[in-house]
């Protein structure tokens, strides 16, 4: 939080930018952020996938969860452990509201075996980008 | 001359019979008796050296990666220390009293200090004991085993018990109970020991009694005394990396060649048979508990596996110089299948908190393979044991000698006795000089980074 108020980004909602640049016409169109959890094993499947669409840039954490699926019972020396939380990767990027459904179907092909586990995507509004190294702003900054 | 060997010695003589007259046969049969003694002296210390060194190993790293792989992620550094530490406090107090006290004297029930100090230990072999080695080669070796013994009570008290009541409780253990359980048995005079004129003649070869029963009950003890861990049993508390204990487990396995065919105290037929006897006994435990948790819970578990192959290796240490090859696999089997249902059925149901088995494991197995030792042990594999007339004597129960099991339990007792006592008395004293238990806050952070400052896995550097 504290580093963002360093680069200013605080202060240009506040002041109106005093420092760094004005939003530029671009910002204004509609971003989209894709935040999908899926199986771990399927990730360099979907990374091809995206970046056969031009998609290049995105996030991935390791993450447990579940949603439907059942975990699993471990056994250790007749101690047992229902352990529910599955290991799942997230996949995170930014995209524009035009390629978005593209890369939503390109994603959920490409994560898809069709059994319960398989993962979920979520898609939100972005209000903002900005490149850290150069103040681009909006879609110039994905 | 340590090099000059009884082939050169006998070729020499011939030359010489040949040429020289008889007069000074005397002095080169001599000298042939001489080289011969100090070649078996070589042989034999070369592998007692050996075997003190796999000895030591088992402690660090077996031990360590074992135990250390079994707890959580927050303890791996607090019970790779428990083992780690004691191969520098129990070596310490070996040096100034406690080799004293388990092989000085020959007294019934503890030595006395003749060797405090070390002294009058030297090159010089010690004929009560090991008579073609160095006795610094034995006392070297008998450490190891004192350095073992209290470390594998920490599978009972790991993830709970302060740094501090820990060394304190480790140096009064030895003290109190290790050394005195290590003369009764193997000590001259000893009151179970069975070759050096015992009461109760009862066949540990390499420690059932002095190494496993004693630190086994003391482990159970001091899991009841210490209570649970917290959240136990319905928190989780599995094991953190399965990878380290399998490593540890094998280690723990080949190190045991040293910890029962070097008992053979030379490099003999009785050390070749023993480790024989050990690796049998391992394999058909580990098949054994495998087995037992396949049919119980439908699948056999990596865990399962090293535990049956400690818990078989435990059970034939008393037997290992004392029985055939197959026994030795019946004696792994039943430790297997028994030790498995002490750990996953008995400690269920009476529902004290051992954290990773030193009871069901060690004090069990231990007994196990004491009395067991009684059943199997056979002259056709160690004649040592003589009558006056040189008759070679039956040892156990497959030797008509059916005696003989009483005297093990009768040494089974003692070391439950003792282990139990000594082990309550001591853990009362640590609790109030310095108090036994973590606070749950630090027990909660975990013990690596509330006793000594440090995390096992720092990823981000």
């Amino acid at each position: 939080m504290k580093s963002l108020r360093d680069l200013g980004v605080g202060r240009q909602k506040s002041e109106g930018g005093a420092r760094l640049a004005e939003p530029n016409e671009g910002s204004l169109k509609i971003m989209k952020k894709i935040e999908a959890v899926i199986q771990p094993f399927k990730l360099d499947e979907v990374k091809e996938a995206l970046k056969s669409i031009g998609i290049d840039g995105m996030t991935i954490s390791d993450v447990r969860g579940h949603g439907r699926q059942k975990g699993h019972k471990e056994i250790y020396r007749g101690q047992e452990y229902n352990v529910d939380l599955l290991p799942k990767v997230k996949v995170e990027m930014v995209v524009s509201e035009s390629r978005c459904p593209e890369v939503l179907r390109t994603l959920a092909t490409a994560a898809r075996t069709g059994k319960i586990g398989d993962g979920k995507i979520f898609v939100y509004e972005v209000a903002e980008a900005i490149r850290i190294r150069n103040d681009d702003r909006g879609e110039s900054a994905l | 001359m340590r090099s000059f060997s009884p082939a050169c010695a006998l070729a020499l003589l011939s030359t010489s019979v040949a040429s020289a007259a008889a007069p000074d046969i005397e002095s080169r049969l001599t000298a042939v008796e001489a080289a011969a003694q100090s070649a078996q002296s070589a042989g034999d210390n070369a592998w007692m050296l050996v075997s003190a060194a796999l000895v030591l190993m088992m402690t660090g790293p077996g031990l360590a990666l074992f135990y250390g792989g079994l707890v959580r992620r927050k303890n791996v550094l607090s019970s790779m220390m428990h083992s780690f530490i004691l191969m520098a406090v129990v070596t310490v107090i070996w040096a100034v009293l406690g080799y004293s006290l388990a092989f000085g004297g020959s007294s019934p029930f503890i030595g006395d200090l003749h060797f405090a100090f070390l002294n009058h230990v030297g090159s010089a072999p010690n004929p009560d004991y090991a008579p073609t080695i160095p006795q610094q080669t034995f006392m070297i070796y008998q450490l190891m085993f004192a350095v073992i013994t209290p470390a594998l009570i920490s599978g009972a008290y790991a993830e709970r018990m302060k740094f501090s009541a820990m060394l304190l409780f480790t140096v009064l253990w030895t003290l109190l109970v290790y050394f005195p359980m290590a003369h009764m048995v193997w000590g001259k005079g000893g009151f179970l020991n069975a070759a050096l004129g015992g009461r109760v003649p009862c066949f540990d070869f390499a420690g059932g009694t002095v190494v496993h029963i004693t630190s086994g009950v003391s482990a159970l003890v001091c899991a009841l005394y210490l209570g649970k861990r917290l959240g136990y049993p319905n928190e989780p508390s599995k094991p953190h990396n399965m990878v380290i204990s399998v490593i540890g487990a094998c280690m723990l396995w080949v190190g045991w060649f040293g910890f029962n065919a070097g008992s053979a105290l030379a490099a003999s037929g009785l050390a070749t048979s023993a480790f024989v006897a050990t690796h049998f006994g391992a394999a058909a435990a580990a098949l054994g508990w495998i087995a037992a948790e396949w049919i119980h819970t439908g699948k056999p578990s990596v865990l399962g596996g090293i535990s049956g192959a400690v818990a078989g290796l435990v059970a034939i240490t008393p037997a290992s110089g004392f029985v055939q090859p197959f026994p030795a696999l019946l004696i792994g089997l039943c430790a297997g299948v028994a030790c498995y249902f002490m750990v996953v059925k008995v400690k269920r149901i009476f529902g004290y908190d051992d954290a990773l088995d030193a009871f069901g494991v060690h004090g069990a197995g231990g007994t196990l393979g004491a009395i067991l030792t009684g059943v199997f042990a056979t002259n056709a594999v160690n004649d040592a044991f003589k009558d006056a007339s040189g008759r070679t004597l039956p040892l156990g129960l497959v030797d008509g000698h059916g005696a003989q099991v009483l005297n093990q339990i009768v040494g089974c007792a003692i070391a439950w006795a003792l282990a139990a006592v000594g082990t309550l008395v001591i853990l009362k004293i640590c609790d109030v000089v310095v108090g036994v238990r973590v606070s749950g806050e630090q027990e909660v952070e975990g013990l690596d980074l509330s006793m000594h400052g440090e995390e096992g896995y720092i990823l981000e550097s």
